[in-house]
């Protein structure tokens, strides 16, 4: 403002700003005119739209299916509740360092990789007071956990005078069975070798436990005691393997990554080393099972799984028939949708 | 309650008596009889003297007597206080001190934030912390602080306000001097000293003024409304006698009142000053908030200061209001508490049962705690009531409150809601009520400054049988004033045929039709020094008249107590000598004036209803016919009439009247009768002139809003202290009465309760249901008086019509005629005004909207939302408040499903962990649910969507019913969003646990671990809950679009990050998930079990919608559909009606006393007996004003 000419319309604007100061400001947003898209719920859209949905889940399903089936599992529950079986001699508890032999045919070529899996039913791995009974500091190294663990792991926190290191009820309840895999070649037994390493996840191994950085490792637990119920302490978990020992050891590592369900497999060893990377040949078998983990005071079940995998993991069957009932029902109720559009789009009268 | 009186005759309308000490009773006694009021004898008087009413004591210029213990009361404990209030205002709520613990303790307040409080205490017992601390905490935190930031913005605005006002200058008479000290010094008892245009600032009894007589104008906008000037009057003696500085500091009286109220029509008290008692009543008042106009100077006495003056009475405590839907909402919290408790009940028994089962035997559960199965149970339950307490959702309130300002913002800023002329933009006042206005049943509305500008136009004329019409349809230009230097430059007049016609001085007729409106009136005149006339009129009617006489040349320039002085068509000034002024009564419904020409003649010029007029003409007269015909015209465009006429009287016979007059005049028995009867004798034989017509200027829109908003079948009453006919007129004129209406009466009630009860059936009897007062079909109208507004039959009655009008209503009936609605019919109401009249009403409603932008603050201070237009309403329910409601009822709806989806699958994992009350996803994913993760979509959805837009809102109103009913969000919408939850939960569940029960990843090791289920599960719930919000908008912005987006990459992102190596390593307690995301959703497995998840969750919810929008669709869909076929708006039609009686005159009685009697008013011997009767009858005149 100032300059002649343009002076006397400047003013008069300015003028009528401030008459309508209090205008509110005519934007899209402040008037509610954003431009928008009103999809609408259109026969157009959601009749066909359910046929192509629904033939997907149809296609995914037949998929899932079929590759469902091509996969091989064989189960065998060892927890010698029946009389017969062959582990029942074990599962007295007062019977120490027990083992039990399971006799098994493979009658056609068990494709590989097979993974070897153990399993335990009833058990509630996922139960919260036991599922937060663990020092995760402590697992993850630090040494002052080691003198104090965290009040959570009570009662096993402390064996009333030393601190137990790995501390808490799922460290202290780590499954211990032991297993063997005989093959009979030519009437003698040819041990199956079994591949321990990897079998957790990298980042367990990696990142979350990890031991006290000294050496050698026997020294970070001097003042503390093992678990209760464990045979020996943490450092000697694994005698063939000096570095598969203390909170990195891949046993301890699967059996501390809880299970979801009472129902639970957890991976114990793959079977692809040698002659056994491409599966397993037909024939016998013997599994010899050094059975100490008791599960019959609760009704629990033990079992030995060996399954290969695919493309979308082990055996399922749940998945693909989902998915085919729902996309069956997707393409019924478009049928059902386009009849009563129909109907009350265009009665019969009018 | 008064029963005899609705069993009799019923109160005639223009003799209703008006204080309002009647109505405060009609309906809160139960049945006591009136007590007697001995005719003539206003109550007031009766009321003087009773002394319990005088406890309040004020002595002038006395400051410490104030303080004298007698005047103490107890504050707290044994602090005593002065019970006079000090002048300055206080309406803040926190200081810098108070603020954190007050504010804490009034959103502790709330039950919500206590049962958060109560599980953050329970979460911190080890035993049953189920979920860790900082899960309850955060939200907490966020909830309380954001709300505790808003309270404090408000607040800052308070102090702001209440600075500026308490820091206002007056001068106040200390030491013997006045002295400027600010509002908040002043006290009572001082003498204050108000100069022209001040604001006043306590309630002060007027002492003196530079203006003779103490006469002090006030203009009483912010009180009332009313725009148009008042006077008080100062005692005689303390006007005669405290002119002087040293005279007022001298003055030493002692005041006795009545105790601060509120009562804005109401002062009593006496003054006791050297030995003698004065009464003092409203007119002596002069009251906070009104403001000094046209008087130099005037001194006064401060009676009530700050908190006790009648205007912060009245504003005083709003009425805290709530919506339906927040009641509702708080029920339905109710009820989630008694569902949690039920379900954490029923775990608990779970969990006892499971461990006498099966836990107690695992070894590997062993905990060492010596605690029996009922124990665990226990403390079971109370780990569920943790685990489950995001079943009420914490971020609902505070969600709720974000939508609601956001909406109130849309009100601000909405442009077709501003009014530029007056440069006034809506302002939602209250944040809390939007959705509220999408449930409106009743609309009550003000008539006076509200459907009408309270600005009345000159529009027509019929002189001498010819008619001249105003219409600004003539495509012509406005008359020129310029020949006449003193006319009023904002008058318009189209019709230049007229104008020639005066000008030529032919017609002598139309010059006599001027000079008499110049001539015959009551109004004032003040000249600026610029020489600008500025008339000051009892009611703008006569304003009106006046103004188009000056314009017609006939101007009116002075006027002393018997004489009135007009210039003529520009020649030379003309002093009239009033010999007699018959001043208006509503009985007369006319007023004379008798005058004597310069050259000696004597005329007497009338004005009045055409009723009155035609009855009085002379046989002689002309243009009889025709001016009917014209009146007849006239009343069909509903506009104001009067009929002029003259008459000519010899001083012989005049002489004989005046000295009947002056007879009457002192009459000690039935003075006004006396009076009415003289007037009645020189009232005859008249000459008809002609007529003139004025319109009362309804403000833009108004017919076509109240159409509109009919059509949204919301019934509107009209409320009014106006006359029956004027208000039924206005009915008529903005199209809330029309033609194909049958229109009853208030005497019709009478004879309907005879015919519904019997004559002998108490009132009290139970009603018989459902028997309509109108049995005959068709629409209804009800036009009755504010008598009448008593019983439970008016509310049913009045209820079955389509419209009502109430005429000749106080304040208090008002706000009770709401209350009656509310009350009986559950309804949500209504009310809109723009005047202090209005705020009991608009304090009652649900809802109370106030005309903005006028000079009276009074209803808007009340109100809840406030604009300057009428029209404005159909816009803020049609549009703001439908929008409001379907956004709030589609967020509750939603947010009460995303939470139980969320919950309960809590509940279903239970059955699979031995009822240990396990979360079945992570801590933090818990804790940012609601938060970040679910809460911006369904926040947008409440603050932007809309299913329609404006313009169709407005085109189909019947788009506003469901929102009347309250269908979109009720307990049936409640449990289906619980059922809707409950599937969703089961499937969130149900389909990963079949997916997990026996798989094996891709690479062998097991995914089914705890955390690669939590993290499937959190996953498909994230992509579920927002998908259906997507589904539920039905307004896709960008900004929408970015939320769903934003809060699915915003969960991913989170997710990943507290499941990344790096944060464990820094924090290895808190964060235990680590390398749980990237594990699990590297499976397609678990990819493919999300999508199936979300699909059978989001597919039947497609598929049910749109069947049940193919079979019962709604409003809109049908809107939607019939769209295209409908392209003509309806067109309104005015008929031909029935001649209307269109009288309209002034509210009330001119000034007419007041000039002709100048300082003798108080002289006048009494003819009632009360020392108070000198001062004229104000009680009534505020009345019928209101």
């Amino acid at each position: 403002m100032g300059k002649e000419g343009g002076c006397g319309q400047n003013k008069t604007m300015v003028k009528q700003e401030q008459e309508l100061a209090n205008r509110p400001d005519n934007t899209a947003f402040t008037q509610q005119r954003l431009p928008a898209w009103q999809p609408m719920l259109s026969a157009g859209i959601v009749i066909p739209g359910f046929v192509i949905i629904g033939l997907a889940f149809i296609g995914i399903g037949v998929a899932l299916f079929i590759t469902s089936k091509n996969i091989q599992v064989m189960e065998m529950d060892y927890t010698g509740f029946e009389p017969d079986s062959d582990c029942f001699k074990c599962s007295n508890p007062e019977e120490k360092n027990c083992v039990c032999q399971l006799d098994f045919n493979i009658s056609s070529r068990f494709e590989g990789p097979v993974f070897f899996y153990y399993g335990l039913s009833n058990y509630f791995q996922n139960y919260r007071r036991y599922g937060v009974s663990k020092d995760d500091a402590q697992l993850s190294g630090d040494l002052d956990n080691f003198k104090s663990p965290s009040d959570t792991c009570s009662p096993y926190d402390t064996d009333g005078i030393k601190p137990i290191v790995p501390c808490g009820s799922i460290a202290n309840s780590m499954f211990n069975d032991t297993f063997l895999l005989y093959r009979e070649v030519n009437g003698t037994n040819e041990l199956v070798p079994l591949d321990g390493k990897g079998i957790a996840w990298w980042t367990d191994y990696n990142v979350k436990y990890r031991n006290p950085n000294v050496t050698p490792l026997k020294e970070a637990f001097e003042g503390t005691v093992k678990p209760l119920f464990w045979p020996r302490p943490a450092y000697e978990l694994d005698t063939s393997d000096p570095n598969n020992n203390g909170f990195i050891n891949q046993d301890f590592l699967v059996w501390m990554r809880r299970a979801a369900l009472p129902d639970f497999r957890k991976l114990y060893r793959r079977i692809a080393q040698g002659d056994y990377a491409r599966g397993l040949p037909a024939g016998n078998y013997s599994l010899k099972i050094a059975y100490n983990y008791p599960v019959l005071s609760f009704q629990g079940r033990k079992k030995v799984v060996f399954s290969n995998v695919s493309w979308m993991g082990g055996r399922n069957d749940f998945l693909g028939i989902a998915y085919l009932v729902i996309g069956s029902m997707c393409v019924f109720m478009s049928i059902v949708m386009l009849i009563v559009y129909a109907k009350f789009k265009f009665p019969e009268e009018d | 309650m008064n029963r005899h009186r609705v069993d009799s005759l019923g109160p005639d309308d223009e003799v209703m008596p008006y204080s309002d000490d009647e109505t405060d009773d009609e309906l809160e006694a139960s049945s006591e009889e009136e007590p007697e009021v001995m005719p003539g004898v206003p109550k007031l008087y009766l009321i003087l003297f009773s002394v319990s009413e005088m406890a309040w004591k004020v002595k002038a210029n006395d400051r410490p007597y104030h303080q004298l213990p007698e005047f103490q009361k107890k504050v707290f404990l044994c602090i005593k206080k002065s019970r006079y209030s000090g002048n300055d205002i206080k309406t803040y709520k926190y200081n810098v001190l108070t603020f954190l613990p007050l504010n804490l303790y009034e959103q502790f307040k709330r039950v919500a934030n206590l049962y958060f409080l109560a599980l953050l205490i329970l979460q911190i017992i080890p035993d049953i912390s189920t979920l860790p601390w900082y899960t309850t905490l955060i939200p907490l935190v966020v909830v309380l602080g954001v709300t505790g930031i808003k309270d404090l913005v408000d607040d800052l605005a308070r102090h702001r306000m209440d600075k500026e006002i308490n820091n206002r200058k007056c001068d106040v008479l200390l030491d013997g001097g006045f002295q400027d000290l600010k509002w908040r010094d002043i006290q009572v008892g001082d003498v204050v000293r108000l100069k022209k245009n001040d604001f006043i600032p306590a309630d002060i009894l007027l002492l003196s003024s530079s203006n003779p007589n103490s006469l002090t104008y006030v203009e009483t906008a912010e009180l009332d409304g009313e725009t148009n000037l008042k006077f008080r009057l100062g005692l005689r003696v303390t006007d005669e006698k405290l002119q002087e500085v040293h005279q007022l500091a001298e003055y030493n009286a002692l005041i006795e009142c009545e105790e601060p109220n509120n009562r804005l029509d109401k002062f009593v008290g006496t003054m006791l000053w050297e030995g003698e008692r004065y009464p003092l009543s409203l007119d002596n008042m002069l009251l906070r908030g009104c403001k000094i106009r046209n008087t130099e100077a005037c001194h006064g006495l401060v009676i009530f200061a700050g908190g006790d003056t009648k205007i912060m009475r009245n504003g005083g405590k709003t009425r805290f209001k709530r919506t339906k839907i927040d009641e509702l909402m708080n029920y339905m919290v109710y009820t989630i508490f008694v569902l949690l408790i039920l379900v954490a009940a029923g775990l608990a028994i779970g969990h006892t049962f499971w461990y006498e089962e099966i836990g107690a035997d695992a070894w590997y559960l062993f905990d060492n705690k010596n605690q029996g199965a009922s124990y665990r149970g226990f403390l079971s339950f109370w780990g569920y009531i943790i685990v489950l307490n995001t079943m009420v959702p914490i971020s609902l309130y505070v969600s709720v409150e974000v939508i609601r300002l956001g909406q109130s913002k849309f009100i601000n800023w909405d442009l077709q809601m501003y009014y530029p002329d007056n440069d006034t933009p809506a302002k939602a006042r209250t944040t809390t009520l939007n959705e509220q206005l999408g449930q409106i049943e009743y609309i009550f509305s003000d008539k006076t400054g509200t459907l009408t500008q309270n600005i009345m136009e000159f529009k027509k004329c019929t002189i001498a049988g010819r008619s001249y019409v105003n219409l600004e349809t003539l495509k012509t230009r406005p008359v020129d004033w310029s020949w006449n230097r003193q006319a009023d430059r904002k008058f318009t007049f189209m019709d230049h045929s007229l104008v020639a016609r005066i000008r030529s001085g032919k017609d002598k007729d139309a010059n006599e039709f001027f000079k008499l409106l110049s001539l015959c009136h009551t109004v004032m005149v003040d000249i600026f020094p610029s020489g600008e006339l500025v008339y000051q009129a009892a009611s703008p009617d006569e304003g009106a008249l006046v103004t188009a006489a000056r314009n017609f040349g006939y101007v009116f320039l002075s006027r002393t107590q018997d004489t009135i002085t007009i210039k003529e068509m520009e020649e030379e000034e003309k002093t009239y000598e009033m010999l007699a002024l018959l001043d208006f009564n509503s009985d007369r419904k006319r007023m004379s004036i008798i005058l004597k020409f310069p050259d000696g003649r004597i005329r007497l010029y009338c004005k009045g209803a055409d009723t009155v007029i035609y009855e009085r003409l002379s046989p002689n007269t002309r243009h009889k016919e025709t001016t009917q015909t014209d009146l007849d015209v006239f009343a069909n465009a509903t506009l104001r009439t009067l009929c002029l006429c003259y008459k000519d009287i010899t001083p012989a016979e005049f002489e004989a009247w005046s000295r009947a007059h002056k007879e009457a005049q002192v009459a000690m028995f039935d003075r006004d009768g006396a009076l009415d009867r003289v007037y009645e004798q020189i009232e005859s034989n008249l000459m008809l002139i002609g007529a003139s017509a004025i319109e009362d200027k309804l403000q833009d829109g108004v017919p076509e809003t109240i159409a509109t908003l009919a059509k949204a079948d919301i019934k509107i009453w009209v409320l009014t202290g106006d006359k029956k006919e004027t208000a039924e007129n206005i009915g008529y004129s903005c199209s809330l009465l029309t033609d194909d209406m049958q229109i009853h009466y208030g005497e019709d009630i009478n004879r309907q309760a005879h015919r519904r009860h019997g004559p002998q059936t108490s009132r009290q009897g139970k009603k018989k249901p459902t028997e309509p007062f109108f049995p005959a079909p068709g629409k209804n109208a009800l036009i009755i008086t504010g008598g009448w507004l008593v019983s439970i039959d008016f509310v049913d009655m009045a209820c079955e019509c389509e419209a009502v009008i109430c005429c000749r209503v106080t304040p208090k009936q008002k706000g009770n005629v709401v209350s009656l609605v509310k009350k009986y019919k559950k309804a949500v109401t209504l009310s809109i005004g723009d005047g202090a009249n209005d705020v009991n009403m608009i304090k009652t409603a649900d809802i109370g909207v106030g005309i903005s932008g006028q000079e009276g603050m009074q209803a808007v201070m009340s109100s809840d939302y406030a604009f300057a237009q009428f029209r404005f309403l159909q816009r803020l329910l049609l549009v703001h408040g439908r929008w409001s409601y379907i956004r709030m009822c589609k967020f509750l709806r939603y947010f009460f499903f995303k939470n139980f989806a969320f919950t309960l699958v809590h509940f279903w994992y239970s059955f699979f962990n031995g009822f240990s009350a396990q979360v079945a996803y992570e801590d933090w994913f818990i804790t940012l649910y609601n938060l970040a993760y679910s809460s911006l979509p369904v926040l947008l959805v409440g603050l932007l969507d809309q299913d329609v837009n404006d313009k169709l809102c407005l085109k189909f109103p019947k788009l506003y019913l469901p929102g009347q009913q309250g269908s979109l969000f009720n307990y049936k919408n409640f449990f289906i969003s619980l059922f809707h939850g409950i599937f969703i939960s089961l499937i969130i569940f149900f389909i990963p646990y079949g997916a997990f029960l026996q798989t094996m990843g891709q690479d062998g090791e097991a995914p089914s671990d705890y955390q690669s289920f939590a993290v499937v599960t959190a996953s498909s719930l994230i992509f579920i809950v927002n998908l259906q919000i997507s589904l539920d908008t039905s307004y896709w912005t960008f900004v929408n679009c970015f939320a769903v987006l934003g809060s699915i990459a915003i969960y991913f992102g989170i997710m990943f990050d507290i499941h990344s190596a790096g944060i464990h390593v820094i924090f290895p307690t808190p964060f235990t998930f680590t390398g749980a995301a990237s594990n699990a959703l590297r499976q397609p497995y678990l990819w493919l079990t999300i999508i199936l998840t979300v699909g059978i969750s989001l597919l039947p919810i497609i598929c049910i919608q749109f069947l049940h929008k193919s079979i019962w669709p709604s409003v809109g869909d049908k809107v939607q559909q019939t769209l295209e076929e409908r392209k003509k708006p309806p067109t309104f039609q005015r008929g031909q009606r029935s001649r209307r009686s269109a009288y309209a005159f002034s509210h009330s009685r001119g000034y007419a006393d007041l000039i002709s009697s100048g300082r003798s008013i108080r002289l006048r011997p009494s003819g009632r007996g009360g020392p108070q009767s000198s001062i004229r009858e104000i009680p009534q005149r505020e009345a019928e004003n209101i």
